[in-house]
């Protein structure tokens, strides 16, 4: 964790990326020197006496050095550790002070305990294995509702062949339900030739920063602290984060006046910023933010000409009546700006929202504003993956137009949303006043999404030991806490902070009755934390 | 608004350096036409179950029950699917922490992988480790994966065959990396002959490439070729001794249909060689539910198998996995039912054979009329699909032809592929997608048209091509190889 700030504050803004370049500075290793001698002609070049002293091809000298620099903190080092403590528990019961990993590290709300929505999965099966469709035993076990919206869906795939590769972007009337979903959400039209089904909202990430980074001049301008698949993304695909702070003192702000600030400085050194990524509701600070904010945003990309690459996953994730979710692409049609004005890609996902269904691997992009020309090679990269799992691309669409008012399921299917949603937003009130009460520890409501981001103030004392031990502080914190109490949390450091600053991210999905007892150990814990390395 | 930060001349080269013909020109003009009205016959991809192949049954029950968890505890559910099928779904959502939907391990769910070790131990008797088993969605993301970590740079070279499934340029492209050919010899039923390899090194590394991997594919596409266990010997050799790390894409592994080569894994050959190949030639090996019978395209289930692969190293390929979370894990339950099938004496297995079977017994027969059907046409020769599923023509054009795409503005191949899908509906891959040796052609076409339909689309394709002939011929010159 602490490769990445200490790196990557070095490392944001100066325009010598580790790349290929990186290994012609290595004149002197083995693997270079093999690739000077393979520079050689033929003639000169006996392969046979070779072999033995050259480094594999697949080593950690010799791989891609982008792939070594990218971090994500989420399933990192902590986790890890966590895993190998949960294997040892399970073999003996004593070896630890606690008798479970509790794992506040991911939003992966169905691995604890998080139901799925019945209905979502009653129309899911019936696509699966469409011949019980014709049983009708089938009728006493599904509701009504979910059978027709399964011949629905089937219909409108071709031979209903849910085994074959679809239409790259995804099925054509499934990207239709999907579109009028998002007309129904925002109240402006959408276009399915927009939209692009993928697995899961990640790979459309991926896409977008393969597309806007050509070299370690690029950057993408990003909030921070930040979903580190970003700063991973950005790695690997070798350009340059540009980060700007998001102001803690303030609810996690987003100011426009800073981005400015970190989009003149960068320009200043050569970089060209191409997008802005914004995470909406946020994560890891669960910030929603205020409408006013968004469209001080949209008129900085339009005037900045940069992408705005909007993360709304978390759309369906808001705990407080006082803020609403208002879709990036909402916000610029409603201020008169259209395709010609604003380049902009929206991003969704299955794995959030109140249905949490991470192992689908469901979402889509919708990309307006750009030319079509481009709108090709977005296509054409999709293509060479053939298409999205299809059983993804239906919870999609299933996720973008939920029952509706008469349907068989639409009370159950309510009543499943209000319960999660609920359940979410008590216990992130919960363990945002407990974070509060512990001593040296401030933490920001979460507003939306799943995360809970507390500040925590760390003694001179602790920071030398950690650094005794080559660890960031607050993953020193997170790893002692671990090893005392099984909980699992992420280490600011994996999200980028203010330097000086330390924090840790948890999740606020754990079971409602195992909340007492996070709260207990951890508050024990860091009373005795505090004891031990008190100034 | 003044500038455009993302407009065709700001994107990455190398995203328009892609080609990917499989979707391509062809495949665009085909849907054009079906929006028309015209009755398209989609043969451009392997994509059996677009074509009429059922679904195998227990492993659709397998999932379906496993999507909805609360069936298991209905009284009438054994009225509607089998005991064994309920029993391998409570099996497979033990597996889980939370069922279908929640993120797996980043390297896929730790009881299948186990499943396709013991799987991969079954068919080569050599033992696997799960912990260099990694689930992907779908193999092509796993080679690209793997490709990502292998290619630094422009002087990346990496040995792909020629013909080859464009995946491998495409993403060759993508990554900035350097495509080295290495032509596979029709005449030799599309055989590898290791001086051809010897040869295209010396080539690259003249050019200042470093070569790094060799790509084979077994069974081929498109060419369909299986691949003897004397050419395996010689290509492991060969990668031992130039330092590559040879990536298998052993997909159609399933798919064959010549008794004379039966598939041969790369790694039982590694391993059957003993050391120094055994433990220091550098192997991936990529599988998915996507071919063979099953044909289970849409659910993007794949794994890839490392061996030799320092362990530093797999932690940071499991770390790359990791940042995209987990693969989707119904596509793991289908692999599992894949590697781990019904036995003898389960009440689904005789079913399930008889799916099977029917499947493979039939991709064999409509790998012989296919053949046959484009031996009997004018000017086109054709080597037997030993295995895979594609047929992969070579279409002798007439000079007059290759001049009319010339005016056409259209690679020759390309020409003669439009004008076959205007005239007959049927929607081919021109060979031009998969590369060719300069001057020869070829089309791809798939054997997964219903077996019942395959008379009419032969006899559709050798009138068309008996007319082009004709129109284009001159009686003293044709191109030939």
């Amino acid at each position: 964790m602490q490769r990445f700030m200490i790196s990557k504050a070095r490392n944001l803004l100066e325009s010598s990326r580790q790349n290929y370049h990186f290994q012609r500075s290595q004149l002197f290793s083995p693997q270079s020197a093999h690739r000077f001698l393979s520079s050689t002609p033929a003639a000169n070049f006996d392969s046979s006496s070779f072999s033995s002293t050259m480094a594999p091809p697949v080593s950690i000298n010799t791989i891609n050095p982008k792939v070594l620099e990218c971090e994500y903190a989420v399933r990192g080092e902590i986790v890890t550790l966590a895993q190998k403590l949960q294997q040892e528990i399970q073999t003996k019961p004593e070896a630890h002070p606690f008798e479970e990993i509790l794992y506040c590290n991911i939003g992966n709300p169905q691995s604890l305990g998080q139901q799925p929505i019945t209905f979502f999965r009653e129309v899911l099966a019936l696509c699966d294995h469409p011949s019980i469709l014709d049983k009708s035993e089938t009728q006493g076990l599904f509701s009504a509702d979910s059978i027709e919206r399964a011949w629905q869906i089937l219909d409108q795939i071709p031979g209903r062949a849910t085994g074959a590769y679809s239409h790259s972007q995804g099925i054509k009337g499934l990207r239709d339900t999907i579109a009028a979903g998002i007309e129904d959400r925002d109240g402006f039209p959408a276009d399915p030739n927009d939209i692009f089904l993928t697995d899961g909202a990640s790979p459309a990430v991926h896409m977008m920063m393969r597309l806007l980074i050509r070299s370690e001049k690029d950057g993408i301008l990003c909030p921070i602290p930040l979903y580190p698949l970003y700063s991973a993304s950005i790695a690997l695909h070798g350009g340059t984060l540009v980060p700007c702070y998001l102001d803690e003192a303030t609810g996690w702000g987003l100011e426009v006046s800073e981005l400015k600030k970190q989009l003149e400085t960068a320009r200043s050194k050569g970089i060209t910023v191409r997008a802005l990524v914004v995470i909406n509701p946020g994560n890891p600070t669960g910030q929603v933010l205020a409408e006013e904010n968004q469209k001080a945003i949209v008129e900085f990309c339009k005037q900045e000409g940069l992408v705005l690459l909007a993360d709304e996953v978390y759309q369906e994730n808001v705990y407080v009546p006082e803020k609403k979710f208002h879709s990036f692409k909402k916000v610029s049609r409603s201020m008169g700006y259209d395709e010609k004005d604003i380049s902009l890609v929206s991003f969704q996902s299955v794995s959030k929202g109140y249905y949490g269904e991470c192992g689908k691997r469901g979402g889509y992009m919708e990309v307006t504003g750009f030319s079509a020309d481009v709108r090709e090679q977005i296509y054409k990269v999709s293509s060479v993956n053939l298409c999205s799992n299809i059983s993804g691309q239906i919870l999609a669409s299933l996720v973008m137009s939920p029952p509706k008012v008469g349907d068989e399921s639409y009370k159950s299917h309510n009543a499943e949303r209000d319960g999660i949603l609920s359940s979410l937003a008590s216990r992130a009130k919960t363990l945002e006043d407990a974070f509060n009460e512990l001593e040296g520890v401030t933490c920001n409501k979460a507003e939306g999404a799943m995360y809970l981001f507390p500040r925590i103030c760390l003694t001179e004392k602790a920071i030398k030991a950690a650094e005794a031990t080559k660890t960031a502080p607050d993953a020193f914190y997170c790893r002692r806490l671990l090893t005392a109490t099984g909980i699992v949390f992420v280490p600011g450091s994996g999200f980028g902070q203010v330097p000086g600053t330390w924090h840790f991210r948890c999740t606020i999905l754990p079971q409602e009755e195992k909340i007492p007892a996070i709260i207990t150990r951890l508050t024990d814990f860091h009373k005795s934390f505090l004891n031990e390395f008190c100034d | 608004m003044g500038i455009k930060a993302l407009d065709y001349e700001t994107l990455n080269e190398n995203v328009k350096k892609v080609q990917y013909a499989v979707r391509g020109e062809l495949y665009l003009r085909a849907s054009e036409l079906q929006k028309e009205g015209k009755k398209i016959i989609f043969t451009n991809v392997g994509n059996p179950h677009a074509l009429g192949q059922k679904p195998l049954t227990f492993p659709r029950q397998v999932v379906a029950l496993c999507q909805a968890p609360f069936l298991l505890d209905d009284p009438i559910v054994g009225l509607i699917f089998p005991a064994d099928a309920i029993a391998r779904a409570k099996h497979y959502l033990s597996m889980t922490s939370g069922g279908l939907g929640a993120y797996s391990d980043s390297r896929g769910l730790p009881g299948i992988r186990k499943e396709v070790a013991e799987f991969i131990k079954r068919r080569d008797g050599y033992p696997s480790d799960p912990e260099l088993i990694f689930l992907t969605d779908g193999a092509s993301k796993g080679v690209m994966q793997i490709l990502n970590c292998i290619i630094r740079g422009q002087g990346d070279g990496v040995l792909v065959p020629v013909p080859q499934y464009p995946l491998y340029s495409a993403t060759i492209s993508l990554f900035g990396g350097s495509l080295v050919p290495y032509y596979l010899e029709e005449t030799a039923n599309w055989g590898l002959d290791v001086n051809n390899l010897r040869q295209s090194v010396a080539e690259a590394r003249f050019k200042g490439i470093t070569v790094r991997a060799m790509v084979i594919i077994n069974p081929g596409n498109p060419t369909g070729q299986c691949l003897s266990e004397a050419n395996l010997r010689e290509i492991l050799n060969f990668c031992y001794q130039e330092n590559l790390v040879l990536l298998g894409d052993e997909v159609y592994q399933q798919n064959i249909y010549q008794d004379e080569r039966p598939f041969i894994s790369a790694r039982k050959v590694m391993m059957d060689m003993g050391p120094p190949i055994s433990k220091e030639v550098q192997l991936v090996s990529f599988h998915t539910v996507s071919k063979g019978y099953w044909g289970e395209c849409g659910q993007r289930g794949g794994y890839f198998e490392m061996t030799n692969i320092p362990p530093q190293t797999v932690d940071e390929i499991y770390k790359i996995a990791s940042i995209s979370l987990s693969p989707n894990v119904p596509a793991q339950i289908f692999m599992g039912l894949m590697v781990n099938p019904l036995k003898p004496g389960d009440i689904s297995y005789e079913q399930y054979v008889r799916e099977s079977k029917g499947i493979l017994e039939s991709l064999r027969r409509r790998a012989r009329i296919m053949t046959d059907g484009f031996n009997s046409c004018k000017n086109v020769v054709c080597n037997f699909t030993e295995g895979a599923m594609y047929s992969f023509p070579q279409i002798r054009l007439p000079p007059k032809a290759i001049e009319a795409a010339e005016k056409a503005e259209k690679v020759p191949d390309v020409f003669y592929c439009l004008k076959l899908l205007e005239a007959t509906g049927i929607s081919t891959v021109p060979g031009s997608g998969f590369g060719q040796k300069e001057g020869v052609f070829h089309l791809r076409t798939t054997i997964l048209p219903a077996e019942e339909d395959m008379p009419e689309i032969m006899s559709s394709f050798k009138k068309f091509n008996d007319q082009f002939m004709e129109q284009y011929e001159d009686n003293w010159s044709h191109s030939r190889m």
